[in-house]
């Protein structure tokens, strides 16, 4: 495989570090112009170059890469690692997300965060989070993408606590910090176990393309290193077990909910598994365990976005829901194309939650959809843009979310595994149905807005942002067209020298009517939105009063907050407030440095009896004292 | 010639007054002019002790003694003298501010 050196590759995380560094120290200082033009222009910049080394790794042979060693990291005896990035065809298409994304978001934060007065500490955690991010992505060895890791898990901690003197997103931020780390406990073991396998061979490495070499060394352990690093990775892209952080973490600014937790760093755990792709499919069971997980979950969630009605919310779940689509793809083994999904759900849910952003903007902070209804006609740019991304996420054939979605159940149903198939398109069929019912409730409709809110469109800066990812997000799928159409598979072809020549044995032959069933799935799914909420808005309420267990069922959410806090969270409470805070902190802290201090006290208390401010006891004192030398020297000569 | 032992004898007789005057009297003039006496005490051990070794080192020091007696006779005189004025007594016992 060919690689070339390409330092200006290390200018991609410098830009973001520089504007952080800038808008933590000198952000409030310089003022709001100032931020305004260093946030999203470091950003801008890290995607031209990202840009400028895409175009050079285009130009060179399929499966070439971009390589810089900055400088040697950890070295300990035989393990040394170093401070390198990579781009290949895989993580440049990653770089190209998080900064071309990032930069449009970024931008329109601008707008968004126009009435806030934190806006120097908003862009420097936007900026390190994209430092962070472009880290992980780029990194070149396995620990290297550990700390852009569990930077990205900072910072979506810091954003979503952001608004901090309220003290339910503050727990909203800590839930996530928290559940992340179990994630990340799996990752450091998965690691760990890699490393132990290599080692009893003698191979101190944690680099991707070594790691690759020695593959066979990994056979082993591979199940469950795969496991633990899935772990990780469910922890991170918010899927069953560990994806109760995700919903909570709404409460963020909008615009952080369509960068992190909708575009870039949630799809961190597809990414970790697409790039261990060569340990993942060592491993059929682990595999089997990735695509299980991914297809439950796209289902649940996509079940619990029906009944929500908070906007942001709704979005969550279908975020949750199109991570587990991904999560399938590359279980199946189908990296290419869950990267793919990667990439169009970056363009049409990070343009979701901007629409979402504008409507909460124009209705000062209401999330509530039965509070909105009939905007499309004061918000026509809005309105056009979300219609292209609901669209795109329905799968409507021609827009982005269909090439993408219909990939991965093709090679689902190519793999084998009907049932995941069937639950797939099942889940297409509800995907359709609440992002229309979404649609509806929003723009269509009657108007249910507080007649006190003054509606508006929003400025350019946060509409331009909201007519880019439109575009993306009707075009960017347009780079893998089925076989045999103009390029055809162009995207899967760019990719295919990362992941080899991997193929998941074909059970039966894709046909038309594969594709037909899927599209027809999302066609239901918009004809029952449209006939609930456009049609007949009575029946959705009569529904609810018929099915009201259900509905409750799915109104809380299957209750697994409400199980979490009785197994897990209330133990780690009580020990926290018990062991911790009173037993720990109180107790021995509190009692050490206490203790220190009145011992001195007490001490003293006795001490100082002996000052009795007369100076003849002391004369006293000090006689005794030289009487005392003289008489110990007058005893060393008698004895000598 | 008078025995050397006299000389030493008589420095430690004095020695040990100034010692009993500074510890047990209570008027601090009288405590100073007692430590003025242990110093003469030991300026006559030290004439003494020189002349017996055939050394100027006993007298030297004795010129330093006698100079610093004098310089802390002035500012002993001066401090009893402002203690005084706040004061208004001389009383060791009663100057007892500095204690716990």
């Amino acid at each position: 495989m060919m690689t070339a050196q390409f330092p200006a590759l290390a200018l991609i995380p410098l830009f973001p570090a520089l504007g952080f560094v800038f808008n933590v120290f000198f952000g409030r200082r310089a003022g709001r112009q100032a931020v305004n033009l260093a946030g999203p222009g470091v950003i801008f910049l890290a995607f031209a170059v990202t840009l400028w080394g895409f175009t050079r790794l285009l130009a060179m042979p399929s499966g070439a890469a971009l390589e810089v060693t900055l400088w040697p990291w950890i070295v300990a005896g035989q393990f040394h690692t170093e401070i390198a990035l990579r781009l290949d065809a895989l993580s440049a298409v990653m770089t190209l997300i998080v900064s071309g994304v990032g930069a449009v978001i970024h931008l329109y934060s601008v707008g968004y965060m126009a009435h806030d007065e934190d806006y120097a500490r908003y862009f420097a955690y936007m900026n390190l989070f994209a430092l962070s991010m472009l880290v992980l992505v780029l990194a070149d060895n396995l620990l290297l993408m550990f700390v852009g890791w569990e930077g990205v898990g900072l910072c979506s901690y810091l954003l979503i606590a952001f608004w901090y003197d309220n003290a339910q997103f503050a727990y909203n931020g800590r839930k996530a910090f928290v559940v992340n780390r179990v994630g990340d406990a799996g990752f450091v073991l998965g690691i760990l176990t890699i490393l132990s396998a290599l080692v009893a061979h003698g191979v101190w490495t944690l680099n991707f393309a070594e790691l690759q070499a020695h593959r066979a060394m990994l056979a082993p352990v591979a199940t469950m290193a795969g496991l633990l690093l899935l772990l990780g990775a469910t922890g991170k892209s918010a899927q069953i077990p560990l994806y109760v952080w995700l919903p909570d973490a709404m409460v963020g600014p909008t615009p952080v909910s369509a960068l992190i937790h909708a575009a870039t760093m949630v799809t961190a755990g597809v990414y970790m598994i697409a790039r261990l792709h060569f340990l993942y499919t060592l491993t059929p069971d682990a595999m089997y365990v990735v695509a299980v997980i991914g297809a439950v979950t796209a289902f649940f969630a996509a079940t619990v976005a029906v009944v929500q009605t908070d906007i942001k919310r709704v979005l969550a779940y279908s975020t949750i829901s199109q991570l587990g689509y991904m999560f399938m793809g590359v279980g199946v083994g189908a990296f290419a194309a869950g990267i793919f999904h990667v990439m169009t759900h970056a363009f049409f849910k990070g343009l979701l939650f901007l629409c979402a952003g504008s409507i909460i903007h124009a209705l000062d902070g209401e999330q509530d959809m039965t509070r909105m209804g009939a905007l499309w006609r004061r918000m026509p740019i809005t309105y056009a843009t979300m219609l292209a991304a609901t669209l795109a996420i329905s799968a409507v054939p021609g827009f982005s979310g269909y090439f993408s979605k219909d990939l991965i159940l093709k090679r689902t149903f190519a793999a084998g595994d009907d049932g995941l198939w069937l639950i797939g398109i099942i889940t297409a069929g509800l995907t359709a149905f609440y992002m229309f019912r979404l649609l509806f409730l929003t723009f269509h409709g009657v108007s249910r807005v507080a007649p006190d809110k003054h509606v508006h469109e929003s400025p350019p800066v946060m509409t331009v942002p909201l007519i880019i990812l439109g575009v993306l997000a009707v075009v960017g799928g347009w780079v893998e067209l089925p076989d045999g159409w103009l390029w055809g598979g162009a995207f899967t072809r760019f990719l295919e020298p990362v992941f080899g020549s991997f193929r998941t044995p074909v059970a039966h032959a894709t046909d038309a009517a594969e594709v037909g069933i899927a599209v027809m799935a999302t066609f239901i799914g918009f004809a029952l939105a449209y006939i609930l909420y456009i049609q007949t808005p009575a029946l959705p309420g009569r529904i609810v009063a018929r099915a009201s267990a259900l509905y409750r069922v799915l109104v809380r959410k299957y209750y697994v907050d409400e199980l979490y806090n009785l197994v897990f969270a209330r133990f780690l409470f009580w020990g926290s407030e018990n062991v911790l805070n009173r037993g720990v902190d109180h107790g021995l802290i509190d009692g050490l440095v206490n203790g220190t201090g009145l011992g001195v006290e007490e001490s003293g208390e006795i001490a100082r009896r002996a000052e009795t401010g007369n100076v003849q006891v002391y004369a006293f004192v000090y006689l005794l004292g030289a009487v005392g030398i003289v008489a110990y020297y007058v005893y060393l000569v008698m004895v000598r | 010639m008078v025995p050397m032992s006299y000389f030493v004898g008589l420095s430690a007789v004095l020695f040990a007054i100034g010692v009993a005057g500074v510890l047990l009297r209570r008027n601090i003039i009288v405590i100073f002019m007692s430590i003025e006496v242990m110093l003469n005490a030991v300026n006559l051990a030290f004439v003494a002790l020189g002349r017996r070794l055939g050394s100027m080192d006993g007298q030297v020091i004795v010129f330093f003694v006698m100079t610093v007696a004098a310089a802390e006779a002035a500012v002993g005189l001066a401090i009893i003298i402002s203690v005084f004025r706040n004061r208004e007594t001389v009383n060791a016992d009663e100057l007892n501010l500095m204690r716990w």
